[in-house]
């Protein structure tokens, strides 16, 4: 038995025959089984979807009742049978609901990673170590160069520039799902108490994360002319709204990103940012390959990211190591955000 | 440390002036001595350090990370320094907790020998985080490029001690980094520092523009003229130092030492053996008697290097406007009628003829100093017209103010060019306007094979109000036709379009542009919503304007 031998690269993404499954298919499929809610990894218009029940309910929101089928709904760490495998979702750490998928076949472990990362989030279960002998990657921060730094200190200078200017609204740019909710978490960690303010584009999901049980503090929704009057005031907004129209109410604003890029200087310049915040809900290099050695792992696939240097890293480190070019995931949110809001 | 890389960083994202302004002030206030003194003078660039080389941080990353890596990670970063502070590897041992001071960094860095660094330097490097590193390693190998300009920073510091933006300007010549001295003085708890240079600077004295409501108020019999030259303003300064040395310096007027990009002039000027003297003046090319339109003096600017064939092909002479000090006498406080003849004395005795006096310009009434202007060739400048760019008038009265203040110096600037064009592309600006289109490219017709085309011939950026720039975005949204990244190219036909009034000060011959001209300062001046794209001005049209 080998990984090869359970899972398979497909155009429409990894399928495993055993189960006669997808997971997170970027076409439609009979069967497809869902490691979180972003919309490279969860698309409308399977057949069935199993995911866990933060997931199905992030589809809902996004896609509407009829996003699929019929649904199955995956507890954190219950074995589940499909066709001859054996399935699990485990907690990943990414966001609400996102799950590592363990599949077992013939005393074989393999683990799909889905998106993941190791550090401090108040909004979602923490990432649990397995052990496997096939472990499959993301490597979005696939470089040496990402190191992301303890969130809970960028947050303390996104707070000591809204000290510093006092006259300016700091407009955080943040993925509307998963990083605008820590973010606001993160800032009541913080000790900041004032309202929040939001963009119109993450109002839904921020109530979902709320009826979940996520503790956010309050958060206010921008109208109009409010804007000119947000100095010092923290405003959550998707990344591209910080460009466009929607921006331009507010006087003179201090435009922060929070994102793993924000690492690399010339990304955050040619994005127009002024305080770029390093926070991501992807592991970096350090956590990459701790994650790597903790699972003992004898083979590790690398998907969509910077492969080849987590490869290289591996092979060195006596792994069999391979680069899955998988086609289709990215970041969510990098087009345009509707003007209006 | 740690407080001087969070101020880089903060720099380094910010494109507003004031903005970084206040970041600076507001690390003057928090930072101690001698900290913040060697920042200022990280930020003015007077620190340099002679064994700190970029192959002495490659050797270091090499010795630490797996090659491999290391040029995967500087190809997609593109930066030494900041490959290097990113990959640097977290010590084994946790660091020292002390934070480091950039006084204490710079006064080891300054004793160290050349062999010594690399141990030094890794020491520092395990101790900093990666902002820290990254300063670091930016300091040391002199490249801070976080877009804050000597005399910005010297502003700062004014402004800290609520002092006009000029006083640091006046003594900084003779400080010396820490400049404990200097922070001392403008916090108010010693007096101002003495200035020792043999050859300080002067805050020269600005004119405002003037418009046709000030005539009202103003007589003719109480001003003198003068062309306005267009070059570059100086302050050429002699002085003898300690050891009775003559020290000849030329500063810009923002009172940096240009001395070095322009060696030729600063030889004429060690030749002529004036004693202690401050001219203020106009730095020109004249070749053959004959002053030469800024575009020739532009080959001698913002050159690394001066080479011999340079100094030959564009000679430098400096035309002088006045004179602030002679001999250790300070003539700012007589008036302009005062000063003139003691400039004339003085060049009058000089007989090296490459610097000359700024003559007058002889007028009777507004009128006839407004027929001076239209055409200086007619008034006694005769070929030298090309390079005039207006008038100054000069109350008779006026004493010597550095600064600009208003009522005692106007310049009038001559009429400037105006064509009609087409807007093309428009590109988002930056900062405050980073969600607006407001760079704007615009052609005019030209035929090519039978057809008419339009072919770029500028940008402009500024010209118009904010209420205007409200409604060229819109414009620019609605008639987008294409994309390029942050550009957006806009309908510009004979029948559909936007007639931009463009006015420049002067049309230069250009290799480098399409049109194969290039203007000087090229700015909106009316948005021509009434006239047809058809109707605006051809590239025939616009060539008859160029000089020479």
């Amino acid at each position: 038995m080998a990984a090869h031998d359970i899972l398979t690269q497909t155009p429409a993404g990894l399928y495993c025959q055993a189960g006669d499954f997808y997971i997170d298919p970027v076409r439609a499929s009979p069967r497809a089984l869902i490691t979180h809610g972003h919309a490279d990894h969860a698309r409308s218009g399977h057949g069935a979807v199993m995911a866990t029940r933060e997931t199905l309910a992030i589809m809902e929101l996004r896609y509407g009742a009829d996003f699929t089928t019929t649904r199955q709904m995956a507890t954190y760490g219950e074995k589940v049978r499909i066709g001859e495998a054996q399935v699990s979702f485990h907690p990943a750490g990414h966001v609400l609901g996102s799950a590592q998928i363990l599949i077992e076949l013939a005393g074989y472990r393999i683990v799909v990673s889905g998106d993941y990362k190791r550090g401090h989030d108040p909004t979602c279960t923490p990432f649990e170590v397995l052990r496997c002998d096939a472990f499959i990657s993301e490597a979005t921060f696939g470089l040496p160069v990402f190191r992301h730094p303890d969130a809970r200190h960028e947050v303390g200078r996104l707070l000591d520039s809204c000290r510093a200017f006092p006259d300016r609204a700091h407009l955080v740019g943040a993925y509307s799902l998963g990083k605008a909710q820590r973010m606001l978490a993160l800032i009541r960690e913080a000790g900041w108490q004032r309202p929040i303010w939001l963009h119109g584009a993450m109002e839904k999901i921020t109530e979902l994360y709320r009826a979940e049980g996520v503790a956010l503090g309050e958060t206010r929704k921008i109208v109009g002319k409010e804007r000119a009057k947000l100095g010092g005031e923290i405003v959550i907004c998707p990344p591209s709204a910080t460009r466009d129209l929607w921006a331009r109410g507010f006087s003179d604003p201090v435009v922060a990103f929070a994102s793993g890029w924000m690492r690399i200087r010339a990304r955050a310049r040619q994005g127009g940012v002024q305080l770029p915040l390093v926070i991501s809900d992807h592991a970096d290099w350090d956590e990459l390959c701790a994650t790597i050695l903790d699972t003992r792992c004898q083979e590790v696939w690398i998907t969509h990211g910077a492969e080849d240097a987590l490869v290289h890293w591996a092979t060195q480190r006596g792994l069999h190591a391979r680069p899955l070019h998988l086609i289709g995931y990215g970041e969510e949110d990098d087009t345009e955000a509707e003007p209006a809001a | 440390m740690n407080r001087f890389a969070e101020l880089l960083d903060r720099l380094a994202y910010e494109p507003s002036r004031d903005n970084k302004s206040r970041l600076i002030i507001d690390y003057f206030r928090t930072a101690a001595d001698p900290d913040r003194g060697f920042a200022l003078a990280a930020m003015t660039g007077e620190l340099t350090f002679a064994h700190a080389k970029p192959a002495l941080v490659r050797a270091l990353i090499a010795e630490r990370v797996d090659p491999v890596l290391f040029a995967m990670s500087y190809d997609y970063v593109g930066d030494l320094s900041e490959t290097v502070a990113l990959m640097w590897p977290h010590p084994e041992t946790s660091p020292d907790a002390n934070p480091l001071g950039l006084g204490a960094i710079v006064e080891t860095l300054h004793k160290t020998r050349k062999i010594d660094l690399p141990a030094q330097l890794s020491i520092w490097l395990d101790a900093l985080d990666e902002t820290g590193r990254w300063a670091l390693l930016k300091l040391i190998t002199g490249a801070l490029r976080i877009g804050v300009s000597a005399r910005l920073a010297k502003n700062a510091v004014a402004e800290f001690g609520n002092m006009p933006a000029n006083e640091v300007e006046e003594v900084w010549h003779g400080l010396q980094p820490p400049y404990l001295d200097l922070f001392a003085w403008v916090e108010g708890r010693s007096d101002r520092p003495r200035t020792t240079d043999p050859a300080p600077f002067h805050t020269p004295m600005l004119a405002h523009a003037i418009d046709d409501v000030d005539f009202l108020g103003l007589d003719p019999r109480d001003f003198r003229a003068e062309w306005k030259w267009d070059g570059v303003r100086v302050q050429a300064v002699t002085g003898l130092d300690e050891h009775g040395q003559r020290v000849t310096r030329l500063y810009s007027r923002t009172g940096e030492d240009v001395s070095t990009a322009f060696p030729d002039m600063v030889d004429a000027l060690a030749g002529a053996e004036f004693d202690n003297v401050t001219i203020d003046g106009e730095l020109l090319v004249v070749r053959d008697g004959l002053v030469q339109p800024f575009s020739v003096l532009q080959q001698r600017l913002n050159r690394k290097t001066v080479s011999a064939k340079l100094i030959a092909e564009y000679p430098l002479h400096i035309r002088a406007y006045d004179l602030l000090m002679e001999n250790g006498e300070d003539l700012r406080p007589l008036s302009f009628d005062e000063r003139r003849p003691r400039l004339e004395a003085l060049l009058a005795r000089y007989r090296g003829g490459r610097i000359d006096l700024s003559p007058l310009v002889a007028f009777d009434s507004w009128q006839s100093l407004a027929a001076a202007r239209a055409s200086p060739e007619n008034a006694g400048a005769g070929l030298d017209a090309d390079a005039i760019e207006g008038v100054m008038l000069k109350r008779r009265d006026s004493i010597y103010i550095g600064g600009r203040p208003k009522g005692p110096w106007w310049k009038w600037k001559r009429d400037p060019f105006n064509i009609d064009a087409v807007l093309m592309y428009a590109q988002r600006g930056h900062g405050k306007r980073s969600s607006f289109y407001s760079d704007f490219t615009f052609g005019v017709w030209r035929e090519n094979d039978g057809t008419d085309e339009l072919v770029p011939v500028g940008k402009a950026y500024f010209g118009f109000t904010d209420a205007e720039l409200l409604l060229l975005d819109r414009w620019v949204r609605n008639h987008t036709v294409s994309r390029f990244g942050p550009v957006r190219e806009v309908n510009a036909n004979k029948d559909e379009g936007l007639v931009l009034e463009i006015a420049f000060e002067g049309l230069n011959q250009s290799t480098r542009h399409k049109s194969g001209v290039a203007m000087r300062f090229p700015r909106i001046a009316r948005i021509r919503w009434d006239k047809p794209a058809r109707d605006a001005d051809r590239l025939e049209s616009l060539r008859k304007l160029l000089r020479n």
